[in-house]
């Protein structure tokens, strides 16, 4: 069993925070975009579509930096948040929760999506007549139905999350106990004298982490398929 | 009374349809698939919107168009029976056929739960998931699920068609008990008339998004001019009555408007209705009452028109029993030799007779 330091053990609880906020920050959006881009045919589509991926293609820095324009004390939403509600982000872990999200953001949704594209319409219809008004159909048919996919991209863009750096540590920058996640302590460790035992241990727990995240989606995955009768 | 009339282009297809259904029984839309059946159940239903078009029940006007009344799906209380089920699969049978119940109007009125149950049988499938029932029990399901929103108007679009033929049978004596329990108009969409036979009173036959004819089905079957006389089976469909069993000489006797029939003895009691289908292949004519001969059935009728068949070389004779017309295969050369005039009176000679056992309540 690997022993770990009061600073190592900060990093890994702070990780898992991060990861966990950013992850029911993004969710409910998530689902609401993936169901436009799916269901909703109107102007702009393919733009958003490519907003919602930028993060994949664009440097996680570029989005940090963006993060930074926007949300920073003299940003166009940062400003008014701190004026008004007191309510600052960067360098702080919702900063990091913050760029977290949106860096695993098309994660989600693209998971989402795919959940969604397994519901046949056909049964929206069925519910259609048999009374079922929109908001009715959705809680009770097409979230459910489309659960597995919820779940999947809610517990991957969780193990993603866990490893966000590029981001995090230009947006919310690399403080102990506030934004220094594990791939920033890794960092932090790789760059310190003496540090590569730590490196080692960190690295290992991320590994394992990020590991145990996507075998649980993929058993989730299986379970909610059987347990809505796929097989 | 239901009143449809649509007209809806998409692709290089065009429908444009009128009729009407009576507030009671099976109105058949038969025809071949891609005629348009479908897309007439669901621009009813309101899952389709059609170019153009009204669609009234007892008046009431779920689509009309041209005063820009559209009601959706969901508020136009049509109950319908898809051909794939269409279950919700995270919901246990129970939940499935309460489904629409409880989204129904507070004072609509219906079969209860427990009877909608036992009519289909489907009292030890209520805990099960749709993914462990068969195909036949699904339908029955989904038909109970139809039944139970408390539906204005019942819709089934080939109920039978992904179903193997015992499946089929299963069903049917089902779809004949729904029948004859539900008060509302049924349109039932199928390509196969042997399911027509089985459980329409009335029949839209369309071909290629148009309406060939419409009406009664017994009226429609003792026509020639339409294409299901081309059936290998063709002839008419007469209601029909149990008057009486001879059970010493082995027979039944059933009677029609305008004469009467004996078949071997059957089994059900004096009085049951029933419809009987007699194939013209199976009646044949003679001048004069043909003496020695085993056929059991010889009604004297007036030749009322000779029409053409699909052949060259037969025509269908139309034979007035009384009311009742009967039609009759024969080859031209037959009515050659006997000299066949229309009005002339001759014997007709049925052969056998076919019941449709789907009828029997």
């Amino acid at each position: 069993m690997i022993s770990l330091s009061p600073d190592e053990w900060q990093a890994i609880r702070l990780s898992l925070d991060v990861a966990t906020r950013s992850v029911l920050v993004s969710l409910l959006p998530a689902i609401f975009i993936a169901w436009l881009l799916t269901r909703r045919r109107f102007a702009g589509r393919f733009l958003l579509d490519a907003l919602v991926h930028l993060p994949l293609v664009v440097p996680p820095v570029v989005v940090g930096w963006g993060l930074l324009m926007l949300f920073g004390i003299q940003g166009p939403i940062g400003a008014p948040l701190h004026a008004w509600f007191g309510i600052r982000l960067v360098f702080t872990t919702e900063g990091a929760a913050l760029a977290t999200a949106v860096m695993s953001f098309p994660l989600i949704v693209r998971a989402v999506r795919l959940g969604l594209e397994q519901v046949d319409p056909g049964l929206e219809e069925a519910a259609r007549t048999l009374g079922a008004r929109p908001l009715d159909r959705f809680l009770t048919i097409t979230l459910p139905l489309m659960s597995p996919g919820i779940l999947a991209g809610a517990v991957t863009a969780f193990a993603a999350g866990l490893g966000e750096f590029g981001a995090v540590i230009t947006f919310a920058s690399n403080i102990p106990g506030e934004t220094q996640t594990l791939p920033l302590a890794i960092y932090t460790a790789t760059q310190t004298p003496g540090g590569e035992g730590t490196a080692a241990r960190l690295a290992l727990i991320s590994f394992g982490l990020a590991m145990g995240g996507l075998l649980l989606a993929d058993l989730i995955a299986r379970r909610m398929h059987l347990w809505l009768g796929r097989g | 009374m239901l009143e449809v009339s649509l007209r809806h282009r998409f692709g290089g297809f065009a429908l444009d349809v009128e009729f009407t259904a009576p507030a009671r029984g099976v109105t058949a839309i038969f025809g071949p698939s891609g005629c348009g059946k479908s897309t007439i159940l669901n621009a009813v239903a309101g899952l389709l919107r059609p170019d153009s078009g009204r669609v009234a029940l007892d008046g009431t006007a779920l689509l009309d168009t041209a005063h820009g009344i559209a009601l959706p799906a969901e508020q136009r209380r049509c109950g319908v029976v898809f051909q794939e089920a269409r279950l919700f699969p995270h919901l246990n049978v129970d939940s499935n056929l309460r489904y629409g119940m409880r989204r129904a109007p507070r004072d609509a009125d219906g079969p209860s739960f427990e009877e909608v149950v036992a009519l289909l049988g489907i009292e030890g499938l209520l805990g099960r998931r749709p993914a462990r029932l068969s195909g036949g029990e699904r339908q029955r399901v989904a038909l109970g699920r139809a039944l139970l929103m408390r539906p204005c108007l019942l819709l089934m679009d080939e109920p039978l068609a992904a179903l193997d033929a015992p499946r089929r049978a299963e069903i049917l004596p089902f779809l004949a008990r729904l029948r004859d329990a539900a008060a509302m108009p049924i349109l039932y969409v199928t390509h196969a008339l042997d399911e027509v036979d089985a459980l329409a009173d009335q029949m839209v036959l369309m071909d290629s998004g148009r309406v060939l004819a419409s009406g009664g089905l017994e009226a429609l079957t003792a026509r020639t001019d339409l294409p299901l006389a081309a059936r290998r089976d063709a002839g008419v469909l007469i209601a029909a009555r149990i008057t009486g069993h001879e059970a010493s000489r082995g027979l039944t006797r059933l009677s029609f408007p305008g004469g009467a029939l004996w078949v071997p003895l059957q089994t059900v009691p004096v009085g049951t209705a029933l419809r009987l289908r007699l194939r013209a292949r199976d009646v044949a004519v003679a001048l004069t009452r043909p003496a020695d001969v085993s056929v059991q059935n010889i009604l004297c009728a007036v030749l009322r028109e000779i029409a053409p068949t699909a052949s060259p070389h037969e025509v269908f004779l139309h034979l007035a029993v009384g009311e009742t017309v009967l039609l009759a295969r024969v080859t031209r050369d037959a009515v050659a030799r006997l000299g066949l005039l229309v009005g002339q009176e001759v014997w007709a000679m049925v052969k056998s007779v076919a019941f449709d056992h789907a009828r029997l309540p």
